[in-house]
C-alpha cells in the first residue's frame, strides 16, 4: 500500500504461500534405504566390537542361522506348523466373527444379548486363558488354534457390527422403497457397506493372530516358529532368535500386503 | 392409480408433527407440497410410500397400478442414494433383481432408461465419478426402470446447483409431457412449485397443517421462466409463507 510508483500504480508483492503439507506420502525407495543403512550399521558395529556378540549377534550371524535353518529342512515344518494353526485358527475366528456381529448388527436380541458378553470379553488377553483352553481342547493343536480363534473373533465381531452400524440409513431405506426383499437389502446393500470395516478389522486381528501364535506355540509345541524361538532362547542361541522374530516379521507383513491387496481389489469403487 | 390420504395425524413422542391432513394425488397430476422447515413435508411423503406409520389416520391407494408396473410408489431422493459401489447400470439393476424378469428383458429395460435420461454413456462410471447433477438423474431413471405409478420426491433438486437445477427441471417438464406421470413433489423452492404443480399444497409450521391449496390450470409447457400469471401465483404462495417460515424459524431457534 506504502509501495507506490511514481504514476500511482500499487507495485504489489506475490501473496505469501501458506497452503501445503500436512499430506505424508510414502516413498518408495526411504524404507528400502533406511533398512539397509540400519544392517549395515548393525553389522558394521558387532564387526568392531562396537556392539558387544553377547548382547546382540551380527545380522550375517543370523544369516548364517537361517541357512542353516532352510538346510536342515526344519525351516519349512515349523513354518507348515504355524501357518497351519495361523491361519485355520485366522479363518474360522474372522468368519465367526462376521456372523456374530452380522447378527448383532441386524438384530435386536443379538444386540442386547451379545453386545455386552462381547465388550465383557474382549479386553481379556487370550493368553492369560491359555492354560483353561489347554484343559478343554488338549495340548495339542486344539487348544493352539483356539487360542487364536479367540483372539481374533472378538475384534471381528466388534468391526462388523460398527461397520454396520455405520451403514448409511438412506442407503437402507432406498432399498426398502424399491420393495427389496430383507435378504437382498443384508446381502446387497448391508454388508458391502460394512466391508471396509471388516476389512480394517482384519488387518488388526490378522497381526493379534501372530502374537498369539507365539504365545500358543511357546508351551508344549514340537514345531513351529514360536516354538524355535523359545527353544533358541533357552539355549541362549541369539542368533537363532533372531532369526525366528524376522521370520514372524516376514509372516506379519505378508498378511498386511494379501489384505491390502484385498481392500484394492473390493474397494475399488472408493 | 389415484391416492388419497384421510385425516393423517402424527406426533413423535410429544412433539406433533401432521395434523388432520387430507388430500387426493389424482392419476396424472403433479402436486407440490411446501412448507416451512421442519412442518413434516418429508414426514408425510414417507408416509405416503409406506415408509413410516401415521399415528392415526391412513393413506389409501385408489383403483390398481398398472399391471406393468413393478414398484407402484417410487421414491427419489434429495441425497441421491446411490450405492457407491455399484456402477451406474448396477445401481438401476440392484431394483429389477428381486423382480421375476428375465436377464434380456432387465437388459433391456436398463439400456431404455439410459437412453432417456441421456446417460448411455456412463453405463459403467461409478458414482463419485459423477457429477450431482448426473448422480440425481441415475437416481431418475432408477425411479423410472421399476415403471412406478406415481413417483415421490422428496427436494430432489436441492443438493445441486441453479444451473443443474434448471436443466433437471426441463427434464422432468418433458418426461412429463411424455408420460403424464403422477407425482408428488415436496420442496422448499416457491419457483419450482410453480413451474411444476398442478396443485400446490401450502403446509402451515409444525404441527403441519393444510394451509391452503392452490390449483395452477395452465399447462406445463407454457409455463416459462418469465411468466406474469405465474409470478403473480409465486408471490402469494410466498405471502402464504412468509409469516409461517418467519414463526418456524424462531420456534427452532427458541427449542435449543
Ligand atoms: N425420526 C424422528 N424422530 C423424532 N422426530 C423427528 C423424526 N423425524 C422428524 N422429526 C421431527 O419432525 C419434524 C418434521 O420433520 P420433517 O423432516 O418431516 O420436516 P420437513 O418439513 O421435511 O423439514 P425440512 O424442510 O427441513 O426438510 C421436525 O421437527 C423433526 O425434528
Ligand atoms: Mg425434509
Amino acid at each position: 500500500m506504502s509501495d507506490k510508483v511514481a504514476d500511482g500504480t500499487p507495485m504489489g508483492k506475490p501473496v505469501p504461500f501458506r497452503g501445503g503439507g500436512f499430506l505424508p506420502r510414502s516413498r518408495k525407495i526411504v524404507a528400502p534405504i533406511l533398512f539397509i543403512g540400519l544392517v549395515a550399521f548393525w553389522e558394521w558395529g558387532a564387526r568392531t566390537g562396537f556392539i558387544s556378540p553377547l548382547i546382540l549377534p551380527a545380522p550375517s550371524e543370523a544369516f548364517e542361522a537361517f541357512k542353516n535353518l532352510l538346510s536342515s529342512g526344519l525351516l519349512w515344518q515349523h513354518l507348515a506348523a504355524s501357518l497351519q494353526r495361523l491361519l485355520i485358527g485366522w479363518f474360522c475366528g474372522t468368519l465367526l466373527g462376521v456372523i456374530v456381529g452380522t447378527m448383532i448388527g441386524l438384530f435386536s436380541v443379538a444386540r442386547s444379548g451379545l453386545q455386552p458378553l462381547v465388550s465383557a470379553i474382549f479386553p481379556i488377553p487370550k493368553i492369560a486363558l491359555l492354560p483353561l483352553f489347554i484343559i478343554w481342547f488338549g495340548i495339542g493343536e486344539g487348544s493352539k488354534v483356539a487360542t487364536i480363534l479367540f483372539g481374533t473373533f472378538f475384534p471381528t465381531v466388534i468391526a462388523t457390527y460398527g461397520g454396520i452400524d455405520n451403514v448409511d440409513r438412506g442407503l437402507i431405506r432406498m432399498g426398502q422403497s424399491f420393495g427389496l426383499s430383507r435378504m437382498s437389502i443384508i446381502r446387497k446393500i448391508i454388508l458391502p457397506g460394512a466391508l471396509p470395516a471388516i476389512l480394517s478389522g482384519a488387518r488388526i486381528s490378522a497381526a493379534i493372530a501372530i502374537i498369539l501364535l507365539v504365545a500358543a506355540e511357546m508351551i508344549a509345541a514340537e514345531f513351529g516358529v514360536g516354538a524355535y524361538i523359545l527353544m533358541a532362547g533357552s539355549l541362549m542361541a541369539t542368533d537363532q532368535l533372531i532369526t525366528g522374530v524376522a521370520i514372524l516379521s516376514c509372516l506379519g507383513l505378508i498378511f498386511a500386503w494379501l489384505i491390502g491387496r484385498a481392500e484394492k481389489y473390493f474397494l475399488k469403487w472408493r | 392409480m389415484d391416492l388419497s390420504l384421510r385425516n393423517i395425524t402424527h406426533h413423535y413422542d410429544e412433539v406433533e408433527v401432521l395434523r388432520d391432513i387430507n388430500l387426493d394425488i389424482k392419476q396424472g397430476q403433479i402436486v407440490c407440497i411446501i412448507g416451512p422447515s421442519g412442518c413434516g413435508k418429508s414426514t408425510l411423503l414417507r408416509m405416503i410410500g409406506g415408509l413410516e406409520r401415521p399415528a392415526s389416520g391412513e393413506v389409501l391407494q385408489l383403483g390398481d397400478p398398472p399391471a406393468d408396473c413393478l414398484n407402484p410408489l417410487t421414491y427419489i431422493f434429495q441425497d441421491f442414494a446411490l450405492l457407491p459401489w455399484r456402477t451406474v447400470e448396477g445401481n438401476i439393476g440392484l431394483v429389477l433383481e428381486d423382480h421375476k424378469i428375465g436377464a434380456a428383458e432387465r437388459e433391456e429395460i436398463i439400456a431404455d432408461v439410459l437412453a432417456r435420461t441421456k446417460l448411455s454413456e456412463f453405463r459403467s462410471a461409478y458414482p463419485r465419478q459423477l457429477s450431482g447433477g448426473m448422480k440425481q438423474r441415475v437416481a431418475i431413471a432408477r425411479a423410472l426402470s421399476v415403471r412406478p405409478a406415481v413417483l415421490l420426491m422428496d427436494e430432489p433438486l436441492s443438493a445441486l446447483d441453479s444451473q443443474t437445477r434448471e436443466l433437471l427441471m426441463d427434464d422432468l417438464v418433458d418426461l412429463w409431457e411424455k408420460e403424464n406421470y403422477t407425482a408428488c413433489y415436496v420442496t422448499h423452492n416457491l419457483a419450482e412449485a410453480v413451474r411444476l404443480g398442478h396443485k400446490i399444497v401450502v403446509l402451515s409450521r409444525r404441527p403441519g397443517e393444510i394451509h391452503e391449496i392452490v390449483e395452477i390450470n395452465m399447462p406445463l409447457s407454457e409455463r416459462t421462466n418469465e411468466n406474469a400469471e405465474l409470478e403473480k401465483i409465486q408471490k402469494r404462495l410466498w405471502n402464504l409463507m412468509r409469516d409461517e417460515a418467519r414463526a418456524a424459524d424462531m420456534e427452532l431457534v427458541n427449542e435449543r
